[in-house]
């Protein structure tokens, strides 16, 4: 079962929720995190997990053989991202734009190119107390965040609980890390950006039609137009974190919900419960 | 000249509070929102649209069944799995054409792509500049790039000195987009552990692309040994660190009233927005 955690609004609680799920549920279930969040990965914060493997994300860039290269221009003319260019007797490519698709290599009349690579990030594998843990690491000054996503997605176990931490946003990213789940809990705060940018991120997960509950962080803090809307829209809201200093502190430092005050493993747990009805009721909804 | 670009590196740590309060506070400026993923800066602002443009960005590959002999070569060649059964999923689809190329039977076409909107506003502050990327769109940093050209065009028309942008959070292509070639990034941090994991990294993007660099600790009082924390790492990497703002539920109820904070109180924060504008400029 893969459960995704995504916000549209950056900052309101993706990875406290995602570790406390993670570590309340880890004693009854097998648990897997893959913080699919590569620009800012934070999940390690929280789970500090012992890193055991590590690998590089490799893109393959073309490379040209000028040797055999004919200057004729096809690779350029086929390049979308406009990533290799021919130049009178030069040929120059950029690697920053290639997106690694593979057309300028398979279609060079002179088989002149070849494929190198270029790091985009890494991927690394832990183990932090019974959860398994897999998170991706765009490298500094790489633009391409959806290769390395989809190198940590491809580690997702075939069973137990998989759970992903999404990156904020609605765009390629975000759609390449929630795709394939059986359902996005969607983390928001009761206010005016909360709710502006909750309602991108039900119309994207609508769009990839995976089901989506709510769970409302710093509840308290703004007004009433989350729940008015989340009323409306017919979206349960699973779980309600309040407006607290002492959870505001155990953020700042790093520390779970599900550790820092053990009453909320219960209210996870029960969160889970619910998770695992609304899937129920929407493959029973398919089957008839 | 001068173009300010407000970076964060985490969601959440108050870069839109921040840069809807320089509106507040200067003139001279043109306002761009470079967050066109998830743009909240126009509920500060209560802008009234003045010009629509479609944004028209990459294309999609498409399968014409009647011509599709279903030989799979598409389907094999293709490097992001976005061709199953002879059909292309647009949401996988990246747009690079190879499969157009190859198809033996001439099946396969590319249709260009409305990638989203961009926007030219009136607002009581000054113009604004913002965008809305379509939902699972690619592009986002082509979009910025549009916002940002248009934010200038505009600025040096009228003559301003500034262009004030609100950027997008994380490290990757739209921040890429939304800071190369700007004179400053104000990276607005707050002391979590999160928030100094992610300003480590967004600060590495800005020496990178060799921009100047300030830093503002948001929030610094919700954990003063954090705040230390981030005080020595910035003098360690001999960046100034242009202010503290405190924790203060007064900035969400401007938010929810729709307004600068410092519009809506006279209090400290407003007080510490003034002295990082004054010493960022």
């Amino acid at each position: 079962m893969i459960i995704s955690v995504a916000s549209g609004k950056g900052g309101t609680g993706k990875t406290l929720v995602a570790t406390s799920l993670a570590r309340s549920l880890k004693d009854k279930y097998k648990v897997q995190l893959l913080d699919c969040d590569v620009e800012e990965p934070n999940d390690h914060i929280f789970l500090k997990p012992t890193i055991t493997r590590s690998e590089a994300v490799l893109i393959p860039v073309p490379k040209v053989d000028e040797g055999k290269c004919t200057y004729c221009g096809k690779c350029a003319e086929v390049c979308a991202f406009h990533a290799i260019a021919v130049l009178g007797e030069h040929v120059l490519t950029f690697s920053q734009l290639c997106h690694g698709c593979g057309a300028c290599s398979y279609l060079c009349p002179e088989k002149a190119i070849s494929e190198g690579s270029r790091e985009a990030g890494v991927v690394e594998w832990g183990n932090s107390d019974g959860v398994e843990f897999t998170h991706g690491k765009l490298t500094i000054g790489e633009a391409m965040a959806p290769p390395v996503i989809r190198e940590v997605k491809e580690q997702a176990n075939k069973e137990g609980i998989i759970i992903i931490d999404v990156p904020p946003g609605t765009s390629c990213p975000v759609v390449k890390a929630v795709k394939d789940s059986d359902f996005c809990l969607l983390v928001t705060e009761p206010t005016p950006f909360g709710l502006n940018d909750f309602v991108l991120a039900v119309e994207t997960v609508r769009e990839l039609d995976i089901p989506c509950g709510v769970v409302l962080n710093r509840a308290g803090v703004g007004d009433k137009k989350v729940e008015e809307y989340c009323q409306k829209e017919n979206i349960p809201i699973l779980l309600t974190i309040p407006l607290d200093t002492e959870i505001a502190r155990l953020y700042s430092r790093g520390i779970t919900l599900a550790e820092g005050i053990p009453q909320w493993r219960g209210s996870f747990l029960k969160l889970f419960d619910r998770i695992k009805v609304l899937i129920d009721e929407r493959n029973r909804c398919f089957e008839r | 000249m001068k173009e300010i670009v407000v970076l964060s590196g985490k969601g959440g740590t108050g870069k839109t509070s921040i840069v809807g309060s320089f509106a507040a506070l200067t003139k001279s400026k043109v306002l761009a929102d470079c967050d066109v993923d998830a743009a909240d800066l126009h509920l500060l602002l209560s802008p009234s649209a003045k010009e629509e443009n479609e944004f028209w960005s990459g294309q999609v590959a498409i399968i014409d069944d009647k011509e599709c002999t279903q030989c799979g070569l598409c389907q094999d060649l293709c490097r992001f799995g976005a061709i199953k059964d002879c059909v292309v999923d647009p949401i996988s689809c990246e747009g690079c054409g190879f499969c157009f190329h190859i198809c033996p039977a001439n099946a396969i076409f590319m249709k260009e792509n409305l990638a989203g909107r961009w926007f030219i506003s009136n607002t009581k502050y000054g113009p604004l500049v913002h965008a809305r990327l379509g939902i699972a769109q690619e592009n986002s940093g082509k979009l910025v790039a549009t916002v940002r050209q248009q934010a200038r065009k505009m600025a040096e028309k009228l003559g301003f000195d500034y262009i004030i942008s609100d950027g997008p959070p994380g490290i990757g292509c739209p921040v890429i987009s939304s800071l190369s070639g700007a004179n400053l990034a104000l990276l607005v941090t707050e002391p979590t552990l999160s928030g100094i994991h992610d300003l480590e990294r967004v600060l590495g993007v800005c020496h990178h692309f060799g921009v100047q660099t300030m830093v503002c600790i948001n929030k610094y009082d919700i954990n003063e040994n954090n705040t230390r924390r981030i005080e020595g790492y910035c003098l360690s990497q001999e960046v100034e660190v242009a202010a503290r703002i405190s924790f203060d539920n007064v900035v969400t109820e401007a938010i929810v009233q729709g307004f600068p904070v410092v519009e809506y109180s006279q209090g400290k924060v407003t007080h510490e927005i003034e002295s990082l504008w004054q010493r960022i400029t």
